[in-house]
């Protein structure tokens, strides 16, 4: 990755993570549409960052959202999670061609179609994960199947805008 | 041996992935319990400081009503004022040491809070120096909020009552029946009022107070009104749904109680469960 990737990425993941507790933690619909955008970051970072350097990215943003949510660890669970398998769902469903060297995941770049199949599970899986976690202590399914979808929603809707308007198209070599 | 160290070399994603995984859920197991340490939460200096000025900046809006909200607070308290003011006149006699007062009061201002998950917080902007110690109740003019968890220099980190793991003592303020108040996870504006036995008449509309039996909040700080009573699943309790006076959604200033006779009170009763210590 050179310097000016390095130095990109750094300020994107401080963006995303000042965002998330400054404004989208105070944006919940209907008090059960929660919009965790950071997961765009990790899942927006080039498909060659090996899945290592991914999970101790996943950790750390993770953790840092926690001490403003407090919600001790859970951010971080669930997104070290999502950083795992998403190298494994990269290569498993890779289009017909392969993926072009450094040219990262992002709308523009790969098509809405490929777009959506590649974010919504992981997606899912991560909110899974934390509203899961977060109702350990009630034993009510019903509202932890709707937040989990409808933030889902919110969630990608969110992100696919951001990345449609913030996010270049890369030149293909 | 060397095949061995190739095995976990090539495995060496997975391993990490484990021990973030298994970190992170220790995280989760001993700090998310209503007592405990505070490290990796809001009340700590970096993200207090931060917190505070987001907050400086967004409280201008829920202004009006919490000047609303303290106007009303401040009529009702002159009016107790003047009720409580001694009358000038021989026969009046110093009461028991027992009534007097043992309750301190602090204000502060709430810089984070949620609503939404199962497990709430709010970050207050007075900490240790300012004589916040932990197990301190937390109230506002409408109802109570928590108790404080935990404490750094100039923030503390206060266990919401909108925590599925916090119950406080609390009863009918007519028949004086006590019961346990619990929040259920689902609604913001409800909780539960747990242990209430079947034979008693409960109404929609009665007023639900703190009881004073656990010592930290003062007995009669209100809490909320009875929405709904129902014979629930359990045998032998009703299923009592109350509506919260306060509304956490617009927390704004709160009021921090502390009972100097607590650790009396608390150790009393240890000694009276376990009478060899």
């Amino acid at each position: 990755m050179t310097t000016v990737n390095l130095l990109k990425y750094s300020f994107s993941f401080c963006l995303y993570l000042l965002i998330q507790v400054f404004i989208l933690k105070d944006l919940v619909l209907f008090g059960y549409s929660f919009c965790f955008l950071y997961v765009f970051f990790l899942l927006s970072l080039p498909h060659e960052v090996p899945t290592i350097s991914l999970l101790l990215i996943g950790f750390f943003l993770g953790l840092f959202i926690d001490m403003f949510y407090d919600s001790f660890g859970i951010h971080a669970a669930s997104a070290v999670f999502l950083a795992f398998l998403r190298n494994s769902w990269i290569k498993a469903i890779i289009p017909t061609g392969g993926y072009d060297d450094n040219v990262p995941p992002t709308l523009l770049n790969m098509g809405l179609g490929w777009y959506i199949f590649y974010c919504l599970p992981l997606i899912l899986i991560h909110h899974l994960i934390f509203f899961y976690i977060d109702s350990l202590g009630t034993d009510l399914y019903l509202p932890l199947v709707i937040r989990v979808f409808s933030s889902m929603a919110f969630t990608f809707l969110l992100g696919a805008i951001v990345q449609a308007i913030f996010y270049k198209k890369e030149r293909i070599v | 041996m060397q095949q061995i160290f190739l095995f976990l070399y090539r495995l060496r994603a997975f391993i990490l992935f484990l021990i973030l995984e298994l970190l992170a859920l220790g995280i989760i197991f001993t700090h998310n319990s209503p007592q405990g340490a505070v490290y990796f939460n809001s009340s700590n200096k970096f993200t207090g400081r931060l917190l505070s000025s987001k907050n400086n900046f967004v409280s201008y809006f829920t202004l009006y009503s919490a000047n609303q909200a303290l106007a009303e607070k401040n009529a009702s308290l002159l009016n107790r004022l003047d009720r409580m003011t001694p009358v000038v006149d021989s026969a009046y006699i110093a009461l028991d040491s027992t009534l007097s007062n043992n309750f301190n009061f602090w204000s502060a201002r709430v810089i984070n809070n949620s609503i939404n998950l199962s497990q709430n917080f709010i970050t207050l902007d007075k900490g240790k120096l300012d004589g916040v110690v932990e197990g301190m109740g937390v109230f506002n003019e409408q109802g109570i909020i928590g108790r404080v968890k935990g404490t750094s220099n100039h923030f503390s980190s206060v266990i919401s009552l909108l925590h599925t793991d916090l119950l406080i003592s609390s009863k009918i303020k007519t028949t004086e029946v006590f019961g346990s108040i619990k929040w259920d996870g689902i609604d913001s504006s409800e909780a539960k009022l747990l242990y209430v036995p079947r034979h008693v008449m409960v109404e929609p509309g009665q007023e639900i107070v703190t009881s004073g039996y656990n010592a930290v909040f003062p007995e009669g700080i209100p809490v909320g009104k009875v929405k709904e009573v129902s014979y629930g699943n359990e045998t032998n309790y009703l299923d009592i749904t109350i509506s919260l006076g306060a509304d956490f959604s617009k927390l704004n200033f709160v009021y921090l109680v502390k009972n100097d006779l607590r650790e009396e009170m608390d150790s009393l009763e240890i000694e009276m469960v376990n009478p060899s210590q």
